[in-house]
């Protein structure tokens, strides 16, 4: 789309468009092009005689069992965090969608916890969980379930799944409530004359109905579930047990800063950044294409 | 609602209830855990209802910080600099968005497209898939340890340009011609119709980026390594992977609320807003 009128200046338009370009190449192609260029080269730790290696930082990489063991855990993670975020906020939107009484006052309470950083989300629930003084904890000591994020890989995971879900539950909530109500009544109510009931009217007319929505949220869900978490992770469990959360993106983190291993950690955000941009592109193809049954 | 069936509606009640109840809890438990003193909350299980040392927490975190002795820094420091980190991104980023969409909109001139797209492609790169050649950039400017190295590198963002876009392209022509009839000059416009105009996308953007700004944890860990620039939300997080001998969850707890309060705010006070804003950026 294009403006039919326009104005005639020969240097302001660069004027206006240099702050956000000057921005964007030193604090973006910049670094890209340098991870870029890292992910091929090694360098000892002093910095100096750079040597240019081809792929070999790749192929470490794909040789390296640690790196399949956080493919693994970040699948997994993601695959957790999508679906049960997904079916949470629709099962609360559905809902909300039907009250009318306290409609708002649901709304409102369901909303804030996007506001709460994933960085402080995840102390809340290591407090909830803490071995020695989370009331969860202790709950779940009384039904004799030992819960020890701590030590136990499997449960340090289900809590980082679990913090994840509960920071973006209004984030999908807040769309498919909107989803819902774009839905027109009139066909709600024909199936209703129709004899349909509830159950009947949600899986043959709502749910079709609602696949754009979800669809994009999908995406959305993956992408913060690889990225988004970093915060969670780095204030529940860094990572650990061993390398029981050890997502992609901490990884990068990880080796990069604490490991000093520049050539590997920038050919992972090489593959990172592939990552992003498929997923990215998929989402673009999706909302375009508006997917209906 | 098609039909009446009081069942349905009481089930749909409970659903909600239940849900409002294991979302609300963890904030609870946090909140009760900052009003008690550090003796009570080390004591397994922990009281559900709050405690007498609300004002004694919050006065010690504020002022003192979370160890005194240790010398952690007062959290009235890390709040101000969160403050100053979500005003300066959520600022940043509209005022640098809106005249770059001005004038990839309203002006033919060559490279614009390709300006456009360098825009785009910024929208695909989240920072943490960069961490390392991003803080080596910013290391080599001299920009570690200082606001401009907070904010600066996080303005860069396409989604703002978009949602500016795409406004500033449902706005008649008319009011251009108009403007030009008059003898308006590019710059006269922008600021007397089309910011007045733009108002409300702006309320809407700022809010989101006030979030975003204030909820940065990586990359003010990555920039900052004097805790005068520490911000509230990566000090939470870093106090409470500290392994006490004594832990104070009590002065931990009552930092999480501090760093969680004037976002939270902001989406209780400013709802609509928000709510625009969040289908608006996506779009």
């Amino acid at each position: 789309m294009e403006k039919r009128v326009t104005f005639n200046e020969r240097w302001l338009p660069y004027l206006l468009v240099a702050p956000q370009i000057v921005i964007t190449v030193v604090f973006f192609f910049w670094p890209s092009g340098e991870a870029i260029w890292q992910s091929v080269v090694t360098e000892d730790a002093f910095g100096g005689n750079t040597k240019f290696v081809w792929f070999d930082n790749f192929s470490h990489l794909l040789g390296d069992p640690n790196y399949f063991a956080s493919v693994r855990v970040t699948l997994v993670f993601s695959a957790l965090v999508a679906s049960l975020g997904l079916a949470v906020s629709l099962l609360l939107a559905v809902m909300a969608d039907r009250v009318i009484r306290g409609a708002q006052v649901y709304k409102t309470i369901l909303v804030w916890p996007y506001a709460v950083a994933p960085a402080v989300a995840g102390v809340l629930w290591g407090f909830l969980f803490n071995p020695s003084v989370g009331v969860v904890a202790w709950l779940l000591a009384k039904i004799s379930i030992d819960f020890n994020y701590v030590m136990n890989g499997n449960q340090a995971l289900l809590l980082v799944v679990f913090a994840a879900v509960w920071s973006q539950v209004s984030y999908n909530f807040l769309f498919f409530l909107a989803g819902l109500q774009s839905i027109p009544k009139s066909l709600i109510e024909a199936a209703a004359i129709d004899g349909a009931g509830p159950g009947r009217r949600f899986w043959d007319i709502v749910f079709p109905l609602l696949s754009p929505t979800g669809f994009f949220l999908l995406v959305i869900n993956i992408i913060y579930a690889f990225f988004g978490t970093f915060g969670i992770i780095g204030s529940l469990t860094q990572g650990g047990p061993g390398q029981a959360t050890n997502i992609l993106v901490w990884k990068v983190y990880n080796d990069g800063f604490r490991g000093q291993d520049l050539g590997g950690s920038s050919a992972q955000s090489v593959i990172l950044m592939i990552v992003v941009i498929a997923l990215t592109f998929v989402q673009f193809r999706f909302i375009e294409r508006r997917v209906h049954y | 609602m098609v039909e009446n069936r009081p069942f349905v509606t009481w089930l749909s009640h409970i659903v909600l209830i239940v849900g409002l109840v294991v979302i609300a809890f963890p904030v609870w438990m946090t909140f009760v855990a900052s009003t008690h003193d550090q003796a009570t909350m080390l004591r397994s299980p922990v009281p559900l209802w709050p405690g007498s040392h609300l004002i004694d927490n919050y006065k010690e975190v504020l002022f003192e910080g979370y160890n005194a002795k240790r010398g952690t820094v007062p959290i009235y420091v890390t709040l101000t600099n969160s403050m100053v980190m979500a005003l300066g991104v959520a600022i940043g980023k509209i005022a640098i968005s809106i005249i770059a969409a001005f004038a990839i909109v309203y002006f033919r001139f060559p490279l614009r497209m390709t300006f456009f797209w360098a825009i785009f492609v910024t929208l695909m790169l989240p920072v943490e898939v960069r961490i390392v050649p991003t803080y080596g950039v910013v290391a080599n400017l001299g920009m570690l340890d200082s606001y401009s190295g907070l904010v600066i590198p996080l303005i860069a963002s396409a989604t703002a340009t978009f949602l500016f876009r795409q406004f500033f392209l449902s706005v008649p022509d008319e009011l251009t011609e108009a403007a030009r009839v008059d003898g308006a000059s590019p710059m006269r416009f922008f600021w007397d119709i089309l910011l007045p105009m733009s108002r409300t996308s702006i309320a809407a953007l700022f809010v989101i980026q006030f979030i975003y700004g204030w909820n940065q944890y990586l990359w003010p860990l990555l920039v900052t390594t004097k805790q005068d620039f520490y911000t509230v939300v990566m000090t939470v997080s870093r106090q409470a992977n500290v392994v006490d001998a004594v832990p104070s969850w009590n002065l931990l707890m009552a930092m999480a609320m501090l760093a969680m309060l004037p976002p939270v705010l902001v989406v209780v006070f400013m709802q609509r807003q928000f709510v625009r804003g969040l289908v608006e950026t996506e779009k």
